[in-house]
């Protein structure tokens, strides 16, 4: 009698197995699938279009002398100012949070908002943005302003990244490190910052390629579409690889599709490469302790 | 200055937050002798050698009463750097605890940390330290390759190595013996009788033949109370208080 009750049961619980296999497996595919149509879209779409020349020109009026080097350069320049001012001052954040503060109310409090920061939507940071660098500071719609506001944007998750990565440090080394008379500052200089710094990196180049791909607060603080020059100064008026894209898909003529589709495909190499680097800094200095 | 003690413990009280870990501990630790501190677990034996270099104040929540003097200083006085205080007291840890670096820049972290930068000087600790601690011979070839390499006994003498090169006065260990391998932890304590010559050791055991075979002074704790403090053959062979034959013959603990 036992046999026959079990034998039933198991059939049933193979079954339901299998169902909730080809349920996962289908929702994989769907999402796959999208992926391969957007990748294949753009590909068929810009690819005709994206040559040296459209690397090397300015946004023009007609089709084929229309470039993306302005929103590139103005991209890169962005990022060269984000990078530094966001990466200082998120892991000097993550640093005091971790190793210095006191573990109480205040930084707890702080430590929440932190991590609500990092959901904020990015507009919001465009408004702050706004208020701050463009009026009270009076950079005006300017390349600084762009950066500063990014910096803005991505340093809450650089701040969680870094916070993760000094947290992995085992509490023994540092142990080690103070037991010998080392002060707290030598031993984070020699003991924690090298051990965490591949974490933190990631971590940083992961939210860098998000800034790069942002639209929505670089419009608020004035990144403009066409740009004839690149930036020469901090207080340059520029623009970046997805405004000049967006600004493109919003023109009537079907071709355009076609160049911003090109721009695109620039986007997608350059933050594959981002991503690329992190993931081989990873992987290099995974776990050596 | 120097008298026969290192440390002169007085009447000293340590709680965790609101919870008492130990109770009026007061004992003089000899000079260039082997102190071996045994009790059950949760005594208070890591707590008492954690507060010898100070180490304790890590945990935010430590409250201390009562005096200790090392060298006749108060050790919590104010003009006493614990930075300073922890050169002369160095600390070995139970488990290996290597930097993952080189086991060359590990033996050097300690007096490069102190400023001294000559790759010859640093050489020289390097090797002096490196024979103290008897692991010269097995990594003089391979100084510059990572110290996670090695095997956790080789790991422990590494770190031993690194707490030599800072030219310290006391060397704590805290079961430095307890990861490792009867081989690797004869040879350890085999070291530990060696160092006695030139460094006052302290160190907590769980085991107490080994307390027995090279410890001078042994000192039992139980609930965070010292229960005795005497030579180790007395204490071993004739101990005085009830709790303490009780433990040594293995009726509790
Ligand atoms: N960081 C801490 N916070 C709160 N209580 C602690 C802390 N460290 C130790 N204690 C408590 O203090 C008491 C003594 O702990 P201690 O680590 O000194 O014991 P021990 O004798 O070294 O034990 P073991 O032999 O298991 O290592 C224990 O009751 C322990 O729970
Ligand atoms: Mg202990």
């Amino acid at each position: 009698m036992h046999q026959k009750v079990d034998s039933s049961l198991i059939k049933r619980k193979v079954t339901k197995n299998r169902l909730f296999y080809f349920i996962f497996i289908l929702a994989t595919l769907i999402s796959l699938s999208f992926l391969v149509i957007l990748i294949y879209r753009i590909l068929s779409q810009g690819i005709g279009y994206l040559n040296i020349d459209f690397l090397r020109n300015f946004p023009a009026p007609y089709i084929d002398k229309a470039g993306i080097f302005a929103g590139l350069m103005g991209s890169i320049f962005m990022i060269a100012i984000t990078a530094p001012v966001s990466i200082i001052l998120g892991v000097s954040t993550a640093l005091y949070l971790e190793e210095y503060a006191k573990d109480n109310k205040f930084t707890r409090f702080i430590q929440v908002n932190v991590q609500n920061l990092a959901g904020v939507p990015s507009i919001v940071f465009g408004l702050l943005g706004l208020t701050f660098f463009v009026y009270i500071m009076g950079f005006g719609y300017t390349l600084i302003s762009g950066a500063l506001t990014m910096s803005l944007l991505v340093l809450p998750v650089i701040v969680v990244a870094s916070q993760e990565a000094i947290r992995s440090v085992p509490q023994e080394l540092r142990e080690a490190s103070i037991g010998m008379g080392a002060t707290r500052w030598q031993t984070i200089w020699r003991i924690v910052l090298p051990t965490s710094i591949p974490g933190i990196i990631t971590g940083s180049i992961l939210a860098l390629s998000r800034a790069i791909g942002e639209t929505a607060p670089l419009i608020i603080v004035g990144a403009a579409a066409a740009i004839y020059t690149i930036p020469d100064s901090f207080l340059s008026r520029y623009t970046v690889m997805p405004i000049q894209i967006y600004s493109w898909t919003a023109r009537p003529q079907e071709e355009w599709q076609y160049v911003a589709a090109a721009g695109i495909i620039v986007l997608l190499i350059i933050l594959l490469c981002m991503n690329a680097i992190a993931v081989w800094i990873r992987n290099k200095f995974q776990k050596r302790y | 200055m120097t008298t026969n003690n290192v440390f002169k413990i007085e009447d000293f009280n340590l709680w965790y937050g609101s919870t008492q870990a130990l109770y009026q501990v007061g004992m003089e630790i000899p000079r260039n002798e082997i102190t071996a501190v045994i009790g059950p677990s949760g005594c208070g034996k890591s707590t008492l050698l954690k507060t010898l270099n100070r180490m304790i104040e890590t945990v935010p929540s430590v409250r201390t009463s009562g005096t200790i003097e090392y060298n006749n200083q108060d050790i919590f006085s104010k003009k006493q750097l614990v930075e300073e205080l922890r050169t002369h007291v160095g600390m070995v840890f139970q488990k290996p605890n290597p930097f993952p670096k080189s086991i060359y820049e590990n033996v050097v972290y300690g007096p490069k940390i102190h400023g001294i930068k000559k790759k010859k000087i640093l050489d020289d600790i390097v090797e002096k330290s490196l024979r103290g601690a008897a692991i010269w011979d097995e990594v003089k070839d391979r100084l510059s390759q990572n110290a996670y390499g090695l095997s956790g006994g080789q790991q422990q003498r590494i770190c031993i190595a690194r707490c030599l090169a800072v030219e310290p006065d006391v060397i704590l260990m805290d079961e430095p013996t307890s990861a490792l391998d009867p081989i690797s932890t004869l040879k350890i304590e085999e070291l530990i009788k060696e160092l006695k010559k030139d460094y006052t050791i302290i160190i907590v055991t769980h085991n107490m033949q080994q307390a027995a075979r090279i410890s001078d002074k042994t000192a039992f704790m139980l609930n965070g109370e010292l229960v005795e403090f005497s030579d180790t053959n007395t204490l071993f062979s004739n101990p005085s208080d009830k709790r303490t034959e009780d433990y040594i013959s293995g009726r509790f603990g």
